[in-house]
């Protein structure tokens, strides 16, 4: 028998062989920071044999601007340029967790028309990230249609945001004591209609993508993360979800006006990246019923913000608290700490990155074919500057 | 009212819990007290979930206070265990072993605020700072300013001109 062409091929994938780089077997390869297949700057350093993946290793730092650092030397309200720039697709929730922080330390309330008007800004980013994310997905796996279709959609809602906040990507809209302006006239009937277009336009994702024989063939069992990993690693959001934990801070913990709105969670049992693409696009029709309702329910009238002493000479009562909101990736908190002067003490960012990105995703591609990493990563959505923030 | 769980009021000297909303609470413990208190939060009381570990630098007091966040799905509460550590020669003892992402956060105080936790995997190697060598940049001390100052010098090329009289000397230079 001729076995001579089996030397060419790489072994079984053994997890338990050590990496040793002066064997001849293995290669280092660097994916990012610069790569179509990285979600951010970021970078994984991959030792690989053949096809297969034996080691991981996350590194991050690529976008670091020390925002935690800056804060401590900005006036409470200087730090609101900053805080949106910690999270690009996603600005919103840090803008709404650093105000929360501030007026629940300062005992500012909140008028009950802000609280709408703050949701509803949440749900709409909510949606805008995840067709961000789909987009990078279907990318991920060969799909390019998707994003040309996803992005536009995006932008249709980052022409809502502009007419609303005058920016499109960072809005500083979310302010303590509320928001900045009232809905613009005739902004309701636009963001209907672009509801009903991103609605439409969703459904076709879901017949191309979803019912594509390649992504289900790729994405199905892929990065299978076992439910006993989701306290372990600390892991929420879509992730936990896809792995049937009913667990979602609006639902548990309600903010803003979640407690007035009907929705229920969007879990699945697989745990793969199928399934967490799936629960997401769930929550993305989800995001278009929130939105409806809101619009359906917000009080017409009221204040929208209160005042609030001049923000120059504006100190924050000693004290520190922890608040957080449910993103598109998990658990997202604000922890600040006031000393009682004009400008914070500590602030520290959590974002669901910070384990999703590093310790999930450097034990999940070990055994990985390198083809799916860049469709692994994107699985668990990602995203570098809440790590380094 | 939430109160501190017999078992731990007894095996713990242990400051009183402060309650900061009905779902947020922090409570003070010994530095030394902070694995076990740790594990049998996590075990025996359903605070399974670590939201993150960071430290303040409260450096007037010449210490670091740090802060392991913790959560209960059953009950949607949040219990901040806080500890102190002396800023010279900070040293805490690594809880990776309780959760598999500590040892990242670890990491990260060891390279921002100069906390060491020996034993911690991968402790010494940097996280987002390739290369510092002045420093943890997380101290207060560590002024951002004069490191800017020290390090990136100033382009020729980028001084300001007052408009006004750039305008005129540009428009009308015979008035000048």
């Amino acid at each position: 028998m001729f076995e001579g062409v089996k030397g060419f091929f790489p072994p079984p994938y053994d997890p338990k062989e050590p990496v040793d780089f002066g064997s001849g077997k293995f290669l280092k390869m660097w994916q990012g920071p610069q790569h179509p297949g990285i979600t951010g700057n970021m970078s994984l350093e991959l030792a690989i044999a053949g096809d297969t993946v034996y080691d991981c290793k996350t590194h991050v730092g690529y976008l670091h601007r020390g925002f935690e650092k800056l804060m401590e030397r900005r006036l409470w309200m200087q730090n609101f340029p900053l805080v949106c720039r910690i999270a690009v697709p996603e600005p919103d929730f840090n803008e709404y967790c650093y105000a929360a922080a501030i007026e629940e330390l300062a005992g500012v309330e909140v008028p009950e028309k802000a609280k709408w008007l703050r949701n509803l800004t949440l749900e709409m980013i909510r949606l805008a990230s995840y067709l961000m994310w789909i987009g990078g997905q279907a990318g991920a796996f060969g799909h390019g249609t998707i994003i040309q279709w996803s992005a536009t959609m995006r932008d249709y809602v980052l022409d809502l945001f502009e007419e609303l906040s005058g920016g499109r990507i960072y809005h500083m809209y979310i302010i303590p004591g509320g928001v900045r302006s009232d809905l613009p006239e005739g902004w309701k009937a636009h963001a209907l209609e672009v509801m009903d277009t991103i609605e439409k336009n969703l459904d076709d994702i879901e017949l191309v993508m979803f019912h594509n024989a390649v992504f289900k063939l790729r994405a199905k069992g892929l990065g299978v993360i076992p439910k006993d990993w989701i306290d372990r690693y600390g892991i929420t959001g879509p992730n936990a979800r896809a792995a049937g934990f009913r667990r979602d801070l609006r639902k548990d913990q309600p903010y803003l006006v979640y407690d007035k709105l009907d929705f229920d969670y969007v879990t699945a049992e697989g745990s793969d990246a199928y399934d967490r693409a799936k629960v997401r696009l769930g929550e993305m029709y989800q995001a278009i019923d929130l939105i409806r309702q809101m619009l359906a329910r917000m009080p017409s009238g009221g204040e929208f913000k209160t005042a609030l002493p001049n923000p120059l000479h504006w100190k924050i009562p000693a004290g520190e608290t922890y608040v957080k909101s449910e993103c598109t990736r998990g658990e997202y908190g604000f922890y600040v700490v006031s000393d009682g002067s004009d400008k914070p003490r500590r602030v520290v960012v959590r974002g669901p990155s910070y384990t999703h990105a590093v310790s999930v995703m450097e034990t999940l591609a070990k055994g990985q074919n390198i083809a799916d990493v860049a469709g692994l990563m994107v699985s668990l959505h990602t995203y570098p500057p809440e790590i380094e923030r | 009212m939430r109160t501190i769980p017999a078992d731990i009021a007894e095996r713990f000297e242990v400051g009183p819990l402060v309650s900061k909303r009905a779902d947020l609470s922090t409570l003070d413990v010994d530095a030394k007290d902070v694995p076990e208190l740790l594990a049998r939060l996590r075990d025996r009381h359903g605070y399974r979930h670590l939201s993150f570990v960071t430290a303040t630098d409260q450096i007037e007091e010449g210490v670091f206070v740090l802060t392991y966040m913790l959560h209960n799905h059953a009950d949607n509460h949040s219990l901040g265990v806080k500890c102190r550590v002396g800023r010279e020669n900070a040293v805490m003892e690594s809880c990776h072993l309780l959760w598999e992402q500590m040892w990242t956060y670890q990491r990260e105080l060891k390279e921002l605020f100069g906390i060491d936790f020996p034993g911690s995997p991968r402790v010494d190697e940097s996280f987002v700072l390739e290369g510092w060598i002045d420093i943890p940049p997380m101290r207060r001390e560590f002024d951002t300013r004069e490191y800017s100052e020290r390090t990136f010098p100033t382009r020729p090329g980028r001084s300001t001109k007052d408009p006004a009289t750039h305008m005129k000397e540009k428009l009308y230079p015979e008035a000048l």
